[in-house]
């Protein structure tokens, strides 16, 4: 055992030196792997560490602001839009940003599955020191997506002969150091950077996967910021005085998708029953260990207009839950199971590990629709097996975590979701012509108030038909050691906000 | 020596191609649907839907039969081509071998700690068999072969990175992040080794060869450098020969643990995400690893061993 401690105290040693964060380098640590240089694929990473930048950026309201675009405008047929792009703009290789830059970046975003191809787009074109979006048809939402991340733009060296990003030479505020994919990359400052100058100097960036490792680097103070805390470790966390514990809910809602074209979930009073079924409150309290997080709408508060104040909350009720169903014929038999024309009411559910949190609810839904008598096949698989279910018809129940900011509109992810086919992750067999009317009634909605009525009409229609069965709202939470100012969490995961940083000294 | 080699060399072809034809038919024989899979490992589960598999399967060719996507990949084979990852789109090659220097980094390192610590402490317990040392150690060493690496990581990391401060809790870059999941991995190793060493030692110690070395007059110390050393090395070089298999094991749940970018970490996630290539070229690295180390204890037993030399 001597020579174990010998070893050990000659690595504390080396340790002491290089990892702890004296060296000036703010370590953040996420569970996302930074698997390609592509935008399109690992694009998020590159803005959340602001290395690289899209033409429009977004206020903590999603409100669209510029961004590399200085300002825009939309010709009265509000097929034009037409976007000014910043002058004395640098990328990391010295190179300037021109309209000319900017175009080929989000042509080449065009080309690829992405966001941007939610838009009704014709061509990307240039005029001057614009670049010129032409579209078949009005859509509102054009600047929240040219705010995703898949459209950032990069320089022209980042890519090779094939036209695929194999670097990513972006305009942010840090430009990258080293790059070891799928896990790490470290960066520094960009002193040509156009806007202010940020007060740290260098940062890192580590994929761990396991939520207890990304734990237990915040508590050893290997990491300055830790994103993603599994619940468990959370509260944990708190009770640490060398950290900070954030938590901001997101506009993602953890959800039941429903085949409503199943025999037994056509009638909204089934998917009704199904709801009422749910303890919503104990599995946010319990699993999620966020009480508030307990869903009462699909959409969370954070989504603004989309949200409905005067909606009571979330109760459990099984009596009316039971009187539903029996209102469709399903009856109960000594143990408590329904049946109908000798049918049971067997269903399966579909759920991925991902995101470690849905397992757990899974496992509590099944328990609680025995309770009414509903018997629940629990697959817990990939995430792709939703999507790909969804499109075979196979799929029957699916418990999802959807972002409805994929952009900062949520309108661009509704239309996915709602459409008349209804979508991978949204609505299946299932489709309401009004509210099929009021999505592209918004897409070309100029006046706030109308605009409003139409988003809180949308909300209600949801509600009541149930497509999508609500059981909690996301939040984003993450462990900031106590060396660290100026820390926020953007509602809408698109920045880390790096350069708002700074060391307390 | 030449027939122990050219024995290795064509068990290393033979692993070569089961593992490849293995690997194929069993990411085949699993279920979903490739392309889907292949779109959730590229874009994220936000951002895969059917647009996005549509577009992955075209560009990839998905449709090809079976039989011709293995003959394809046979045929790369021979001309030592493993082809592209379905996901980065990187070539396999560069991928493993940046993967590979990881991972032997840390399995390395962990051979060479179970090694200090094993073995010393083995020795010391077979000297005094039934002693303090011995019970005790027989103890730990059976807690540590018992225990999941997941659980005696985790529970490292708790002392010596949470309490202790004294090492990086994950990552890697530095020597100091090799230590604890290379620590991780020796623990268990040591474990075996530890008792292997005993029991050589209590018999080479009961010995006649040993107890004439006594009574020509040599020291303890000179005794077991002589007669002892070079006995207990052999058993317990073969013993760690069939502990690669713990070792590897151990690879693919400490990368995951500790954030470390190596080769077990990379099947995980190609697994996951289908990506047949990057299988494929992953398994045959580790095939091949096993047959190279079995290659090298032969190769040290051969040289520590006179007898086998004559034999």
């Amino acid at each position: 055992m001597i020579k174990l401690r010998s070893i050990l105290i000659g690595a504390s040693m080396l340790a002491a030196v290089s990892v702890h964060a004296s060296d000036g380098v703010l370590d953040i640590v996420a569970p996302w792997e930074v698997g390609s240089t592509d935008p399109a694929k690992a694009g998020y990473v590159y803005t959340r560490l602001q290395i690289g930048e899209t033409l429009v950026e977004v206020n903590d309201q999603g409100k669209p602001r510029p961004g590399l675009a200085e300002s825009w405008t939309i010709s009265d047929d509000q097929l034009s839009w037409r976007f000014t792009v910043r002058q004395g703009v640098r990328f990391h290789d010295g190179s300037p940003l021109t309209a000319e830059v900017a175009a080929r970046a989000l042509q080449r975003a065009l080309a690829k599955p992405g966001m941007l191809a939610v838009a009704p787009i014709e061509a990307i074109g240039v005029d001057g020191d614009q670049v010129v979006v032409r579209l078949s048809s009005p859509f509102a939402p054009l600047p929240a997506l040219l705010a995703h991340s898949s459209t950032q733009i990069l320089a022209p060296a980042s890519y090779n002969e094939a036209g695929e990003a194999s670097q990513v030479i972006g305009t942010g505020p840090y430009r990258i150091e080293r790059l070891q994919m799928p896990q790490k990359l470290s960066a520094t400052v960009f002193n040509d950077y156009w806007g202010e100058t940020p007060a740290i100097a260098k940062l890192s960036y580590l994929a761990a996967g396991r939520g207890e490792t990304r734990a237990l680097m915040a508590q050893s103070g290997d990491a300055d910021i830790v994103f993603t805390l599994d619940p468990a470790s959370q509260a944990r966390l708190q009770r640490d005085s060398r950290l900070e514990v954030h938590g901001v809910a997101i506009s993602r809602t953890l959800s039941l998708k429903i085949n409503a074209g199943h025999p037994f979930l056509a009638d909204p009073k089934a998917r009704q029953a199904l709801s009422l079924a749910l303890d919503r409150r104990g599995m946010a309290a319990g699993l999620l260990r966020t009480p508030e997080a307990a869903a009462s709408q699909l959409f969370p508060p954070t989504m603004g207009d989309w949200h409905l104040q005067a909606l009571s909350g979330a109760e459990r009720d099984l009596e009316q839950a039971r009187a539903l169903l029996a209102g469709l014929g399903w009856k109960a038999d000594d143990k408590g199971m329904l049946s109908r024309n000798g049918k049971p009411f067997t269903l399966t559910l579909t759920t991925f590990a991902d995101r470690p949190e849905l397992p757990l609810l899974a496992t509590a839904i099944q328990a609680q629709l025995r309770e009414l008598g509903v018997a629940l096949v629990v697959n817990v698989s990939n995430a792709s097996e939703i999507p790909a279910g969804h499109r075979d018809g196979s799929l029957q129940l699916a418990l999802v975590a959807r972002n409805f900011a994929l952009v900062s509109d949520p309108l661009g992810t509704l239309l996915q979701d709602f459409g008349p086919r209804g979508g991978d992750w949204g609505a299946m067999n299932w489709h309401s012509a009004r509210l099929g009317e009021i999505l592209q009634q918004l897409l070309q909605e100029t006046d706030s108030q109308t605009a409003l009525g139409l988003r809180q009409e949308a909300a209600r229609l949801l509600h009541r038909e149930l497509p999508m069965i609500p059981l909690a709202w996301y939040q984003q939470s993450a462990a900031v050691s106590s060396k660290v100012a100026g820390f926020s969490i953007d509602p809408f995961e698109r920045s880390y906000r790096v350069s708002d940083m700074r060391w307390v000294q | 020596m030449i027939p122990v080699l050219s024995y290795r060399l064509m068990q290393a072809v033979l692993v070569a191609l089961m593992v490849g034809v293995l690997t194929f038919i069993l990411t085949h024989a699993l279920p979903g649907d490739m392309a889907f899979r292949i779109a959730a490992g590229r874009y994220g589960y936000d951002y895969v839907n059917a647009a996005a598999a549509a577009a992955v399967g075209a560009e990839l060719g998905l449709g090809l039969p079976a039989w011709q996507a293995l003959g394809y990949w046979l045929w790369d084979l021979l001309r030592l081509d493993l082809g592209q990852s379905l996901v980065s789109g990187e070539a396999v090659v560069d991928e493993l071998r940046h993967q590979l220097g990881h991972s032997l980094q840390l399995a390395v390192a962990a051979v060479g700690l179970s090694m200090l610590l094993g073995p010393p402490i083995g020795i010391l317990a077979g000297l005094h068999p039934g002693g303090r040392i011995d019970r005790l150690t027989l103890l730990l060493a059976t807690v540590l072969r018992a225990l999941p690496q997941f659980v005696i990581g985790i529970l490292l990391v708790m002392l010596l990175a949470v309490q202790l401060g004294w090492l990086p809790a994950a990552g890697h870059g530095t020597a100091a992040h090799t230590l604890l999941p290379a620590l991780t991995l020796a623990l268990g190793l040591a474990a075996v080794a530890c008792r292997v060493s005993r029991n050589a030692m209590q018999d080479v110690a009961g010995s006649a060869f040993y107890a004439f070395g006594r009574t020509k007059g040599l020291s303890e110390r000179r005794v077991f450098s002589r007669h002892g050393l070079r006995n207990v090395a052999v058993p317990v070089l073969a013993h760690q020969a069939m502990q690669l298999v713990y070792l590897i094991e151990g690879v693919v749940v400490v990368e995951t643990l500790f954030a470390w970018p190596g080769i077990g970490h990379a099947l995980v996630h190609a697994i996951v995400a289908r990506d047949v290539p990057m299988i494929q070229g992953t398994a045959l690295v580790l095939g091949l690893m096993f047959v190279l180390m079995n290659a090298l204890v032969d190769l040290l037993c051969h040289r520590i061993d006179p007898r086998r030399r004559e034999a």
